[in-house]
């Protein structure tokens, strides 16, 4: 009797915890999306439960009178160049250090791989001195290089981990068939990879998405700002109008929170690639 | 082999070793030059040690140092949470894989956006404190935000709540690899939960455990500015409650147009990071031996 009813209690403790645990994950988001359905004296009066009436007059006013849509413009352009240029120079590296032989290779691999550890900060000041010299200050491409850069020694650790498990039986018969190297890394290594290649442009574009640091010092002018800035801004000029600034955010947030949903498969694998970083 | 598929390699790997000179190399040169100039604009000339008294005899300096070390407290939390958690999801408790894809929306979020949204939770008058209120808590209702005393704790609860979430994934991602017919004979054997927590899973999750804390080390000491930037106004406020060694060189290099100063302060944040480096890879090799 008492076996059978301990289990019991036990899962329920179990389901308890999970079922705080999710709760906690959620609450922000879930003030965050009810706080921009309030208006403004809804919110004065009634700060935790559901709205009185549903209001999207502040969904229309961020989309309308802020540069929420060029910011996220900026954002896309930003993940777009740095992924593609981070994984092109990467996916190059990776194939001539998982499949040929050369001198200063295992070097080569270490040293790239120990740049994961190094920190951000420590490379911005004599880039920032440099890019105000060339007047690469404000300017996507200059940018681009910084984030391809960063997202660049994770890339190459878990390409060439990846690449090292295609076997060299495939390589040698594309060989005689008189295959370059370059078609085998386009025609048989990328195929198939592609399971980690998606994994690597999910973990590198949230990377690059999320980013405050880079943009908020390389990327200064109004124009050039990124949604991450963007909104850091944003937040402090409108700062007693909360539920219009739970808007922005609802809207900031909507992009990678579709994704996720969308893709969570993709996205939990990357995660748990990315987590090993 | 022919001379030119000798050097083929090399055009390889090219473009990789000009793009990381120039994002790394170039930089971690310059800031031991600049760290001993006094860098206008673009140069100046050598001072010697200047710029390293002047940021090491500055109390601002420590009291950043001080606050990361003060972050390095949220890791037991974030540890413990993460593996209740992650224990819990993976003994498929019923709903695990709704949970899962919740858990993780933490990781997902952008830290500035939940930043700013816990800011507004967090405020004197916000739904936390009315909530606490509620609960006849009032003594907790704090000032989160706006007291100089209790906002780094309040930046502490934010980054514990969004890092647990990558604790969650490392081990969750650790357990799933784990031998299971262990445990089920742990199981009929008679084993409590507790002990088959505490004398089959934990052990074996020594190496993922001790991976997480290192690289949550070189979060809380260098990788923390996004969320002191937005909680503290840009400014690691109120007064400089906040204030974190990477927010030290942000405002040295950018508010106060000072690059030796914050070259200084940034080559002593290298060093600090290249000293974690060590255990950081015996860590991860010890996590994939353990996996292995």
């Amino acid at each position: 009797m008492t076996a059978a009813r301990l289990p019991r209690a036990g899962d329920a403790l179990k389901q308890g915890v999970l079922l705080l645990a999710a709760f906690m994950a959620l609450v922000p988001t879930l003030f965050m999306v009810l706080t921009a359905l309030k208006s403004d004296e809804d919110h004065a009066i009634n700060k935790l439960g559901l709205p009185e009436t549903i209001v999207t007059e502040h969904f229309r006013s961020v989309l309308i009178d802020s540069p929420f849509l060029a910011w996220m413009a900026n954002s896309f352009i930003l993940v777009a160049g740095a992924v593609l240029l981070g994984t092109i120079v990467s996916c190059l590296a990776a194939y001539a250090i998982a499949c040929m032989e050369f001198r200063g290779r295992d070097t080569l691999l270490a040293a790239s791989t120990s740049l994961m550890a190094v920190p951000p900060i420590v490379m911005i000041v004599p880039l920032f001195v440099l890019y105000t010299q060339l007047g690469l200050i404000s300017t996507y491409q200059g940018a681009i290089i910084i984030y391809a850069g960063l997202i660049t020694p994770f890339s190459v650790y878990l390409l060439t981990t990846f690449f090292r498990t295609v076997p060299k039986e495939l390589f040698e018969s594309a060989h005689i068939d008189g295959a370059g190297h370059f078609l085998i890394l386009l025609k048989i290594v990328l195929p198939l990879s592609l399971p980690a290649l998606v994994t690597l442009v999910v973990v590198n574009s949230l990377y690059v998405w999320n980013d405050l640091l880079i943009a908020i010092i390389f990327l200064q002018e109004d124009s050039k700002r990124t949604l991450m800035a963007g909104i850091s801004v944003f937040q402090g000029r409108y700062n007693n109008q909360v539920p219009l600034t739970m808007a922005g955010m609802v809207i900031a947030s909507a992009p990678m929170f579709i994704l996720y949903v969308t893709f969570q498969k993709h996205f939990i694998r990357g995660l748990m690639a990315g987590a090993i970083k | 082999m022919n001379p030119s598929s000798r050097l083929t390699p090399y055009l390889y790997v090219m473009p990789l070793l000009a793009l990381l000179a120039f994002v790394f190399g170039y930089p971690l040169i310059r800031i031991f030059e600049f760290s001993f100039k006094m860098v206008r604009g673009i140069n100046g000339p050598w001072i010697g040690f200047r710029n390293y008294e002047l940021v090491l005899t500055q109390s601002l300096f420590w009291e950043s140092i001080l606050h990361n070390l003060q972050l390095l407290l949220a890791i037991p939390a974030m540890v413990i949470i993460s593996l209740l958690v992650s224990i819990l999801l993976y003994e498929r408790v019923a709903g695990w894989r709704i949970y899962r894809i919740i858990v993780f929306v933490p990781f997902v979020l952008a830290i500035p956006i939940i930043a700013v949204v816990m800011k507004r939770m967090f405020q004197f008058s916000g739904p936390v404190n009315e909530f606490l209120r509620w609960l006849s808590l009032d003594f907790l209702a704090l000032d989160w935000i706006g007291s100089s005393d209790v906002a780094l704790w309040t930046v502490m609860i934010l980054i514990i709540w969004r890092e647990s979430a990558l604790g969650i994934i490392l081990f969750l991602a650790r357990l799933l690899s784990l031998d299971e017919s262990m445990i089920e004979a742990a199981r009929l054997e008679g084993a409590s939960w507790w002990q088959r927590v505490w004398y089959i899973i934990l052990p074996q999750m020594r190496g993922v455990i001790e991976f997480f804390v290192v690289v949550s080390v070189i979060t809380m000491l260098a990788a923390v500015f996004a969320y002191v930037f937005v909680m503290g106004g840009g400014r690691g406020g109120p007064g400089t409650s906040t204030t974190v060694v990477e927010l030290y060189i942000f405002n040295a290099l950018i508010r106060t147009s000072l690059p030796g100063i914050a070259s200084a302060a940034s080559v002593l944040l290298f060093l600090v990071s290249v000293l974690l480096i060590f255990p950081l890879f015996s860590a991860r090799r010890r996590a994939r031996e353990q996996e292995g």
